[in-house]
This record gives structure tokens, sequence and C-alpha cells, in this order.
């Protein structure tokens, strides 16, 4: 069982989080083109090696941002989300 | 050199004390140029090109493979065949490479022990059981065979089972399809391979792509840890590391790769003579011919390139499985394995040419790709020889996502990924 630390409740199962995509994925206005909204919905880097992604802690219904490696699994940082959701 | 296999070959090679087998295929040097370059030695990857060279008479076709032939996902899956989809479109499809299998051993003259011993999807409520008449209703409009069973039924064919009166998961009946079945999977790689080989594809292995050639916007080639290699057209087939090959070729996908783990337990005496799933439990199981039990379930929840797996879905899947059949208590786990699959939004895989033109896409497979290997193969290499759809890939092509014609067969998949 590997622990992910929530930034607010610190260390906790990984079976407590849910992935919640790419950070940085902004979600488009309502004028946005229908490439621009597909890009938002559907289509990801999914990077392999480290990554910077969305996550949310169940328990807390908190959405926070880790960096973590995609191959190795090792989580570097875990952040409050600022402006960068 | 003996190159057919046969009863009769066997017999002669034995008395001459197995000296004469001709090698399966050659490691040949690569050339400069190509008429078209095959990214990924997988199943996938082969079977389209056996089928460019046997079908469409193409000359001049490389595969090219990082690590070794069937090494990703076609040697790690759980070797189950089967066409019991909800959508005409993924019929088509899955029900095209169901037929193709069951001839395979011979078009390829390779014995790819296909076994034919039906699938059964255990159904565990009332409702379900309706959504269960539905889903073989709609099986056998899309001309698929299919039957469903009462709880009486399932207790004759599988006694095994869990049918205590306080199971976790009571069993109303099942959905089941015949024809199911499952096949070695080495040999289907392998059988590809030496198919393929015997007319005159060049199989490159230990040869990673690093990137592509690109010239006017279009690509011309790829270079390879042993060199450019240039062609008229590149096809990729590379399961979990579409994102990586689309990172390279400056486009997205809509692909996360998660791991996808599965496990086998000691061999033990026949004893479960079907593959059967449930998927309220989230295990599938089937005994091998070795007599293992081979044990799989839904994806890890955290996305992965790291092909070993998590330990709470592996708990999850054997939770599961014990659930089911309480005998299996008594068995020991020889191994567990991940492998890394590409997940669509819709569970549908991805055909057709990539935003980057002169490069084609065969991947999105998700946790489903090798029963689909000779219909892939297949229409990938009309996709390959004639630049356009075949009429089975069209709705499986890239755009979909542009469109919104998704085809969400996240019901279908058996396991609720």
């Amino acid at each position: 069982m590997q622990l992910f630390t929530c930034p607010f409740c610190g260390p906790r199962p990984e079976t407590e989080f849910h992935f919640g995509g790419d950070a940085g994925n902004a979600r488009p206005g309502a004028e946005a083109s229908a490439t621009d909204w597909t890009d938002y919905l559907f289509f990801r880097h999914n990077r392999k090696g480290v990554a910077r992604e969305i996550w949310m802690h169940l328990s807390c219904r908190e959405a926070f941002l880790m960096e973590r490696d995609t191959v190795t699994h090792a989580v570097t940082a875990t952040h409050a989300l600022g402006s960068e959701a | 050199m003996t190159r057919h296999y046969s009863a009769l070959s066997v017999l002669k090679e034995g008395m001459r004390g197995q000296k004469g087998w001709a090698q399966a295929w050659r490691s040949p040097q690569p050339a400069k140029r190509y008429a078209v370059v095959i990214i990924g030695g997988g199943g996938q990857g082969l079977a389209t090109a056996y089928y460019l060279a046997k079908t469409h008479g193409v000359k001049r076709i490389v595969v090219i493979e990082r690590g070794w032939l069937g090494g990703g996902n076609t040697g790690r899956n759980t070797t189950a065949i089967r066409s019991n989809y909800y959508y005409p479109e993924s019929t088509e499809l899955y029900d095209l490479s169901l037929r193709l299998y069951e001839t395979l051993g011979r078009d390829l003259n390779y014995n790819i022990m296909l076994s034919q011993r039906g699938m059964m999807q255990i159904v565990s409520s009332p409702g379900e059981m309706e959504m269960a008449a539905r889903q073989v209703n709609a099986m056998q409009l899309n001309g698929v065979q299919a039957e469903l069973l009462d709880r009486a039924e399932v207790q004759r064919r599988v006694p095994i089972y869990n049918y205590a009166p306080d199971a976790r998961y009571p069993v109303y009946g099942a959905i089941f399809q015949a024809r199911a079945g499952i096949a070695r999977h080495d040999a289907v790689a392998w059988g590809y391979a030496r198919a393929a080989d015997a007319l005159g594809v060049d199989i490159i292995q230990q040869c990673e792509v690093q990137g592509f050639v690109v010239e006017g916007g279009r690509c011309v080639g790829v270079q390879t840890s042993r060199g450019e290699i240039r062609a008229d057209r590149v096809g990729m087939a590379v399961a979990g590391s579409s994102g990586v090959m689309a990172e390279k070729a400056g486009f997205r996908l809509p692909i996360t790769s998660y791991t996808l783990q599965a496990c086998v337990s000691e061999p033990v005496k026949p004893i479960f003579d079907t593959v059967l799933v449930s998927p309220m439990t989230g295990a599938y199981v089937s005994q091998s011919d070795k007599g293992e039990m081979v044990i799989g379930g839904g994806l890890d929840r955290v996305p992965s390139y790291g092909q070993r797996g998590n330990l709470p879905q592996l708990e999850t899947v054997l939770s599961g499985v014990l659930e089911m059949f309480p005998i299996f208590r008594q068995l020991r786990l020889l191994r567990q394995w991940g492998g890394t699959v590409d997940v669509t939004p819709d569970s549908s895989p991805i055909f057709g040419e990539s935003p980057l033109p002169g490069l084609y896409i065969n991947g999105g497979w998700g946790t489903g790709g090798f029963k689909a290997i000779p219909a892939g193969g297949t229409l990938f290499a009309h996709i390959l020889a004639s630049g356009g759809h075949h009429p089975i890939s069209a709705p499986f092509d890239l755009n979909r996502f542009r469109t919104g014609h998704l085809l969400d067969e996240a019901a279908g998949a058996g396991i609720a990924h």
C-alpha cells in the first residue's frame, strides 16, 4: 500500500485518493471551439516519468496537485491548489 | 530444413535427432527504406504485418520492436477471447476477431491452442438479470450466439462456485457465450511472426523508435536506435506506450495508461472448464492447460507505466476470487505481474491516421487487445495499404472524440474498470 500525502490530512493510503487528470487542463469558456472543448474533455498528456496531476482525497473531498513519477510511483510533492488547477 | 509444422514433420525430425528444424524467423539488419514501418512487435503489430503481406501483397514491410516479440501486453494478458459486446460496431470488430481466431492455427500453421470453452458472466441480482437479458438479446440481434442461463444451469456447469445462502453476491444466472475461450498468447505472437517472416517481413527486435522523420508536415519515417528508417506509411501499435509515441510525434491522444494486473496459482488437476467473470466481485478466472488458475480483474486506480501493479487492487481481485470460489483458499499464488494498458474514455480502440499525416494508429485497446489481435491486424493492414478506413474500423477513428460519436463499451468490458 502506497501512502500519498494529502496537503490537508497528511499521509493516507492510496485507496483514499482519486485521479483527476493533468494539472493545468483548464476548463474552456462557453465560446470555446469544439476542438478546444474536446481537447479539455478527452485528450491527455499521459506522461511517462515526471507528471503534474490533480488528485482528490476522497475522505476530505479536497482536490490538490501531486507531482509524481508514473514509472517509479515516487511522489516528489503535493500542494494545495492555487490558481494552477 | 523442416519449415512446415505437422505430425509427420515432428515424426521425421524426431528420427533425425531434431537437428533439421528451420529458424522460426530471421533477425535481419534493417534496410534504409520500406513501404511500411510498423512500430511495435506485439500481437497487433505482427498481425498487421502478416495481413499486409498476405492479403494486400505489400512487399518491404518492417516491424520494429524495442524489447522482444510479444513481451508487452500480448505476453501479459489472461488470454480470454470473446465477442460478447453490446454495440453493433463493437460486435462487428470483436466477432470478426473471434472468427479469425477459429481458423488461425491452420492459417498460420502454428498451434495457438485455442480452446473454445465458453465464457460465463455471473449475474447477482434480479435487476442485473433484466440487464443480462437485454445484453443477450443485443448479442443475438447482432448475430452472435449467446445464452441466458438460470441459477440451476450455472450450478450444473460450475459446481465449485459459491452458492451458499449467505454468499455476498448470490447467483441469479449468467450470460454465456459458448464460442468464447482462451488461447496460448505467446503462440499468437510467434505464429504471426513466423508466418509474416515467411512472407518476407523483416522483424527487428531490440530496436527503439526514438523519433519521427517529418518532412513537409508528413511522417516519412522513424529515427531508431539502429539508424533512420524511411517508409511511405508508418503505423504504430504500441499499446501502453501510445502516449509516449504521440508525444514524440507532437500530438496528444485521448488515452491514459494504467496498470492491469494478473496472476496465476500453482497448477492443479482440471477442476474448472470455462472462463468465468463476476462483475460484482470484479474478478475473473480460467484454468490454463498447465492447470494454473489464471486470475484477472480491474485496473489499478493509479495511472502508471510501471508494469508491476499495486497491492490494493491485487487484494480486491483475490478477495473476489475467494468469494466466488471458496475452494481456491487452499491454492498458493505462483506469479503476479502487470502490463501497461492504454485506456480510452469510451473503452473502445482507436484506428486510423493520426494528427501527423503519414503516421497511423492502432491503439487504445485498454484491457482487451489480445482478443482483438486478428481483427486489429486485418483492419490496420487495410488502413496502411489503402490509406483509408475499412468499414469495420471507421467508427473507431480518432475523430469520434471531436464529433461526439463515442462507442461507450464500458459495460461491455465485463469488469468495471
